[in-house]
């Protein structure tokens, strides 16, 4: 569970983030929507301290982040990122192990978790001793995931995992994503641009402007009751998208 | 040519002993400076331009430098801690070394972390590694192969400038280099200078290895290089030869010499004579520079060599006015190096080898040349060579002023040039020791100092305090020594060496058999 509570990040005069408040329940998946600049990422990184708040409180199971040093936080919150950042001096293996190392795990506990996550995102065993430079992107980001999810943390933080990736490859993580989320039932907090991915994924939507939070609700309810002719807009844009491709592949009858 | 062999496994552990220390001590030391630099945008820059700065001294100036500073160090040393910091020999040489080896070194470790995928330090934060984890598991890991090309920058740097380690008293190939010019030996200078360059390529290609290796992130390949290099080291610390351990006799007499022809042959002449008479082992230290050696003397590193009067009226008693006569100055600094420095004036060996302006004989006699009061008339018109210490002696701004001297161009060049380079009219005049075999040999002609601006430059045996207390009958056999070597002997033993190509030590051996014990 993943608490904000009147969250203010400021940047000289600069207001990136505005008094947000927001909960992500056990298990669910909340996407954070909304341009650039509008603070999606400033927010996710206030939740592990990469980014800390100049005012507002965060919490993640209930305990305020700043009771415990920033890296053992850290270690209890899974993160993945667009630029994945594999150590691309360890092997796929290495990279996995990280967290579980970080935290003292044995090393039996340790091979047996990596093994079971590399089977989990379907990566090849093969792939075990390669170094991330002879992997193909979606290859990487799945071990990025992996790494994410090794030392069995509480809860998921994601910047625009897929954001790099070609359409094919995006779409087949995306649901092996689901699929593993849902199996391990983990509280997820998830930055994307891509309306069509949020309405995807996520249980609830948040959408964000300017560093204010403007609606958060199911992608439904979003849809149905738009709090905002903005949201109304980018909620709307998936589905305008698919129309228009229809009747373009559709062509004129006949 | 065999004898050269011989010395070159000495020599070469030496210089590769002495390389591999400072390259170890540069990596010591650039490596925590580097990730401290990194870490602090402000005074990052400012750090490597002050090892800029460092590097921009040329390299032989620096080496020299080490040895006032720690003369100076190991004075105080000595009072606060009791124990005297060497300021010739290895310790100068390995200090500069390693300052000269720390700038490639840290420019490519700074270079190296700069470089670190910011994705990958973003990583390393985001899965809970403290700051020390992040240095250590990533960065420097990550840095690793762009640091091992500055050390392999360093290594070749440091073994081409170990070279330059003779004159300040610590063995290496340099010793080729630095005894083959004064005496012309060129293939002790070839094999000098390709002993280094083969050295240097080989450091070259075994870091290379362990770059690569690293690079491509092999383990088998960075251990193979990683053992080549710990062979290397192994093989310099064998003890190769005497030089190094000084043969493990009981305290041997060390005698130092600059670096020129006479000051080889008299070293050798006091050790043979020395071992001779009282069958003490001596041991020559050569091709020391002429102000390292006076403080040398004084700490007690060296215990005998030979000065001459007027340098010494020059530079130690940092007079400028005209000297007195010969006699009176040799009094005069008998007196004031005993009671002010503790050093011996041993003896006046009977000879004097004066800094002197000689020309072409043809060239002086076309002009009408033959003082240097003339010369000055025509001075406008011809171009002085002069070696480099000449230029910046008193001795040379005294005949300035006195003759009013004023050349058209000044060359300075290296001592064992000059004489050719008269002979064969690159330049016209050049300051010239009057002893050198190569005036006579090469039909030049000494002009007169017809005012005596000129000091006398007496030949003086000196002795450092430690044998002078200590081994008082050694001063006693070396003081018999007075009067023995007149100028015309000098200049053949000098032509002997110079023009003849034999060794100094033939050369003063023979001199000792012709003249038995007294």
């Amino acid at each position: 569970m993943i608490e904000l509570e009147r969250v203010t990040r400021r940047y000289g005069d600069v207001l990136a983030v505005h008094e947000l408040s927001l909960r992500v329940e056990r298990g669910e998946l909340v996407a954070l929507v909304g341009g650039s600049g509008s603070g999606k990422t400033t927010t996710l990184k206030m939740v592990n301290r990469l980014v800390e708040p100049s005012a507002g409180v965060v919490r993640v199971g209930g305990r305020d982040v700043r009771s415990l040093p920033a890296h053992e936080l850290r270690r209890r919150i899974g993160y993945c990122f667009q630029q994945i950042g594999l150590f691309p001096h360890l092997t796929v293996a290495g990279n996995v192990a990280v967290v579980p190392r970080l935290l003292g795990w044995d090393p039996a506990r340790v091979r047996a978790k990596v093994a079971e996550l590399l089977d989990l995102l379907e990566l090849p065993g093969e792939l075990a001793e390669r170094t991330p430079d002879a992997l193909s992107g979606g290859q990487q980001q799945r071990v990025g995931i992996a790494r994410a999810l090794a030392g069995e943390p509480e809860v998921l933080l994601m910047d625009e995992p897929f954001g790099a990736l070609d359409p094919i490859t995006r779409d087949t993580l995306q649901q092996r994503f689901q699929e593993v989320r849902q199996t391990l039932g983990i509280t997820t907090l998830f930055v994307t641009h891509d309306m069509a991915e949020a309405v995807l994924l996520a249980d609830r939507i948040a959408v964000l402007e300017a560093g204010r939070l403007l609606q958060v609700g199911t992608p439904r309810d979003l849809l149905r009751a738009p709090a905002d002719p903005a949201v109304a807009r980018l909620v709307a844009t998936p589905r305008r998208q698919a129309a228009a491709v229809d009747a373009l592949l559709a062509g004129p009858a006949a | 040519m065999n004898e050269l062999l011989r010395a070159l496994p000495t020599y070469t552990a030496a210089h590769l002993q002495l390389s591999l220390a400072a390259l170890a001590i540069a990596l010591a030391a650039s490596l925590p400076l580097g990730i401290w630099a990194s870490r602090r945008p402000r005074a990052g820059p400012g750090l490597l331009a002050l090892a800029g700065a460092l590097q921009t001294i040329p390299s032989l100036a620096l080496l020299a430098f080490m040895v006032p500073v720690l003369a100076a160090l190991g004075g105080w040393s000595a009072r606060a801690l009791g124990v005297a910091v060497p300021a010739i020999g290895v310790v100068p040489a390995l200090l500069a070394l390693s300052l000269y080896g720390t700038l490639p070194i840290l420019q490519n470790v700074v270079a190296g972390l700069a470089g670190v995928d910011p994705a990958a330090r973003e990583a390393a934060r985001a899965m809970g590694m403290t700051a020390r984890q992040q240095l250590w598991q990533v960065e420097l890991p990550l840095a690793l192969p762009v640091m091992i090309a500055g050390l392999r920058t360093a290594a070749v740097w440091v073994v081409g400038t170990a070279t330059l380690a003779t004159p300040v008293g610590a063995p290496s190939l340099g010793h080729f280099i630095f005894s083959g010019l004064q005496t012309r030996d060129y293939a002790a200078v070839s094999l000098g200078c390709l002993g280094a360059a083969a050295l240097a390529l080989a450091l070259d290609r075994v870091i290379r290895g362990l770059e690569r290796a690293a690079a491509r992130r092999r383990r088998g390949p960075a251990v193979a290089a990683l053992g080549a290099l710990l062979v290397l080291a192994g093989a310099a610390a064998l003890p190769w030869g005497a030089a190094r351990s000084g043969a493990g006799a009981a305290s041997p007499v060390v005698i130092g010499a600059k670096t020129f022809t006479e000051q080889y042959v008299l070293a050798e002449l006091l050790a043979g004579w020395l071992a001779r008479e009282t069958g003490a082992p001596a041991r020559v230290l050569g091709s020391l520079g002429s102000t390292v050696l006076f403080d040398a003397l004084r700490a007690g590193e060296i215990d005998l060599y030979v000065d001459y009067t007027g340098t010494l009226w020059a530079t130690v008693l940092e007079q400028t006015g005209p000297p007195p006569g010969r006699e009176a100055l040799i009094a005069e600094l008998r007196r004031v190096l005993a009671e002010e420095h503790g050093v011996t004036l041993v003896a006046a060996l009977g000879f004097e080898n004066a800094y002197a302006l000689a020309m072409r004989r043809a060239q002086a006699q076309a002009l009408g040349v033959a003082t240097i009061g003339a010369l000055a008339r025509h001075a406008p018109e011809l171009v002085l060579g002069a070696d480099y210490e000449f230029l910046a002696r008193p001795e040379w701004r005294a005949l300035e002023a006195a003759y009013g001297l004023a050349f058209r161009a000044q060359r300075s060049m290296d001592p064992s040039l000059l004489y050719q380079a008269a002979a064969s009219g690159q330049v016209d005049v050049i300051s010239a020791f009057s002893t050198d075999g190569r005036i006579a040999a090469l039909d030049l002609v000494v002009l007169r100092d017809e005012r005596g601006v000129i000091p006398p430059y007496d030949a003086v045996v000196l002795a450092g305090p430690r044998l002078a207390r200590e081994r008082p009958e050694r001063l006693e056999a070396l003081a018999r020594l007075s009067g023995a070597i007149d100028a015309d002997s000098m200049r053949r033993m000098n032509a002997a060496v110079d023009e003849e190509g034999r060794t100094p030590r033939a050369v003063a051996h023979a001199w000792l058999d012709a003249h038995p014990a007294p």
